[in-house]
């Protein structure tokens, strides 16, 4: 059987396969692979677009400058990464409403959309409040056994685990 | 010679983006970027993601600890601020299971097809624009509970390859009683 047309993979290849991309991260970069901090730069790209320089002035964007870095190019890669690997195993379909969601809260595009809008908001404000995400601290953090990544880690899964189970479990 | 690549900033930012197609593809096959099977972790009813995160920990930790010890890089763990973390942390959980999805696995999804992973996207430009604008309010209780970059082997004073030894075992039985009950 053809691997690159199998939809999915085992998840140790699969983890073991990241754990190579971090040494690579590591190695080539001298970074550890990181979503987050992306999105704070490209939310102050946009004020600038809305509000012009002044937007530098602010504490947290002199921390994170507006602009495109590693990181930035790295989450735009996952966009094209995960696009390659669903055309070539044939699971890329346009998915407006998922399955367990519509279980819970019915068809509705709209509020799919707006729930999806509200979850981002508390991702995004959450992961610049514990300092990065699931990746920055879930994978690479761990993995240099930082305490604090070790903490959000598991705080990341208590808040998802709760909230899963109320939304979606009949708890 | 490796120091030399990470100052050639064009190269860099084209070695994030390929690091990123290989990240996008694997989350992809692992199942992470689809609603249901993060939400199904999160439920606890399959363990798939949870596989895929505690294997990379073993060989991520594994080899970024020889890389330090016998190349240029350094480890470079984040502050640990206790207080932001776990309120932060919290936080993010909640949006983690509303949306589904976290950061990367989101653009991911996007890359799939997933329209409302568009949507997660646009909502965590908005709570990065949200938390950059509160910033300077709520610094006090950012920075007050600061630990500073401390790693699990120095606090505990313990030898770091004994602990690397010992998370990999423990991470590994995990996986292995979840294989045996099935999950």
């Amino acid at each position: 059987m053809n691997p690159l047309a199998s939809d999915m993979w085992s998840p140790y290849v699969v983890g073991v396969g990241i754990g190579v991309l971090i040494w690579f991260g590591f190695l080539l970069s001298n970074k550890a692979i990181g979503c987050s901090t992306a999105y704070a730069r490209t939310a102050g790209m946009g004020e600038k677009l809305i509000r012009g320089d002044k937007v530098d002035e602010k504490a947290y964007y002199k921390k994170f400058l507006p602009k495109i870095d590693w990181e930035w190019m790295l989450v735009l890669g996952v966009v094209l990464g995960a696009f390659i690997s669903s055309v070539l195993s044939g699971s890329f379909r346009i998915e407006t409403v998922p399955r367990i969601w519509e279980n819970a809260f019915g068809s509705s595009q709209v509020l799919r959309y707006i729930g999806a809008l509200i979850g981002g908001l508390l991702l995004g404000f959450g992961a610049r409040m514990a300092g990065g995400c699931t990746s920055g601290h879930g994978l690479s953090g761990t993995s240099q056994l930082s305490v604090g990544s070790w903490l959000a880690f598991i705080f990341f899964f208590i808040g998802g685990i709760v909230t899963a189970l109320f939304l979606y479990g009949g708890v | 010679m490796l120091e030399e690549l990470y100052n050639k900033k064009k190269k860099q930012l084209f070695i994030g983006f390929l690091i990123g197609v290989g990240f996008g593809f694997l989350l992809d096959r692992g199942g992470a970027t689809d609603f249901n099977i993060i939400v199904n972790q999160l439920l606890l009813k399959d363990f798939r993601v949870l596989k895929i995160i505690f294997t990379a920990i073993i060989t991520g930790m594994i080899g970024v600890h020889l890389i330090v010890k016998y190349l240029p890089p350094k480890l470079q763990p984040k502050p640990c601020r206790w207080k932001p973390i776990v309120i932060g942390g919290l936080i993010f959980g909640v949006g983690f299971a509303v949306l589904g999805l976290c950061p990367g696995t989101a653009a991911g999804a996007m890359g799939t097809g997933a329209i409302h992973a568009i949507f997660g996207v646009l909502g965590m430009l908005l709570g990065a624009g949200i938390f950059a604008s509160v910033y300077t309010h709520i610094e006090d209780f950012m920075v007050d509970s600061d630990m500073g970059p401390v790693t699990i082997p120095e606090s505990l004073n313990v030898n770091k390859w004994l602990l690397i030894l010992a998370f990999s075992i423990v991470l590994a039985t995990v996986m292995y009683l979840l294989e045996r009950a099935g999950l």
